[in-house]
């Protein structure tokens, strides 16, 4: 992580963490669709211990107050850390396997509690993955 | 088939170890060698739940592992140890006296460790270890994924190839 992505806004409704700059690169994406970029903290979890992942995504949700974590794969190393996190923290929610509807879908869903308006988008990402062709 | 590869890393079962590795490798039996991990439930549902379907995974402290290697290396399906440190993977490859390589995953920075590789960081003690082990004749390399190339010890400890 470094200071001008692990900074990021005061106020966000969710951390996204992933694979090398995945997570950048979603939240970038939803900047250009919608501008609503700023609910989001983007973390890179490269060249990291599995402690120090634990951490930055902690203090993380301590200086936003977020209470939703995305991240890319099950298997993932931030995954195993935020699993750790929700499992000490009441009221916070990891989805994993985050693509880019799910994370449209949940800084549109401002009607909804951070929380369910995570565990709608995981449904909106599950749906936007369609095969074409044969 | 047997065990094609032991894997030294300290984020454990990860996207590495189980796509990265795994896919070509394709690995059927992950055994997680930790003793920490061994001892309880938890931890165990918590790496268990990373594994994909088609991949079963063991726990095992490093004295049970010593024990059951015979099974691991026997066993029909291509197999992966991992350990999540090299004193871990020390006491194993000591204690079985039958493995010949060990990969170098991802040994990170924590205080007392100076950098060698991007993801290998190493104290004294660690380099210690890793050069008794191949006095021993156990090859080993530094190899994040499958692409990069393996990185021998010599170069390794030499800070070179940063």
């Amino acid at each position: 992580m470094n200071e001008e992505t692990g900074g990021g806004p005061a106020k966000a409704r969710a951390i996204v963490v992933g694979h090398g700059e995945f997570a950048a690169g979603l939240v970038s994406a939803v900047g250009q669709i919608c501008g609503m970029a700023d609910k989001l903290v983007v973390l890179s979890m490269m060249g990291m211990t599995p402690e120090d992942i634990e951490k930055t995504i902690r203090d993380q949700l301590v200086r936003t107050g977020a209470q939703v974590i995305f991240t890319d794969l099950p298997a993932g190393s931030a995954t195993i850390a935020a699993r750790r996190l929700v499992k000490e923290t009441p009221g916070l929610v990891l989805v994993s396997g985050v693509n880019l509807a799910t994370l449209l879908d949940f800084v549109f869903s401002t009607d909804l509690s951070p929380t369910e308006a995570a565990r709608t988008a995981a449904e909106r990402g599950k749906a936007s993955l369609i095969v074409v062709g044969r | 088939m047997g065990v094609h590869l032991y894997r030294i890393d300290d984020r454990l079962i990860h996207g590495q170890v189980v796509v990265g590795w795994g896919q070509p490798l394709n690995i059927r039996l992950l055994v997680l060698v930790d003793d920490l991990v061994a001892a309880s439930d938890w931890e165990q549902e918590l790496y268990r739940m990373a594994v994909p379907p088609e991949m079963e995974v063991r726990f095992a402290d490093v004295s049970t592992a010593i024990r059951d290697h015979a099974k691991y290396a026997d066993d029909p399906r291509p197999a992966l140890v991992l350990t999540g440190d090299i004193a871990s993977m020390y006491r194993l490859v000591k204690g079985v006296k039958a493995i010949g390589s060990v990969n170098l995953g991802g040994i990170h920075h924590r205080a007392g460790r100076s950098e060698k590789l991007r993801y290998i960081y190493l104290t004294p003690d660690e380099e210690r270890q890793l050069r008794e082990l191949e006095a021993a004749g156990v090859e080993v390399t530094a190899q994040d994924v499958p692409s990069a190339r393996a990185v021998p010890l010599p170069e390794v400890l030499e800070g070179a190839a940063r």
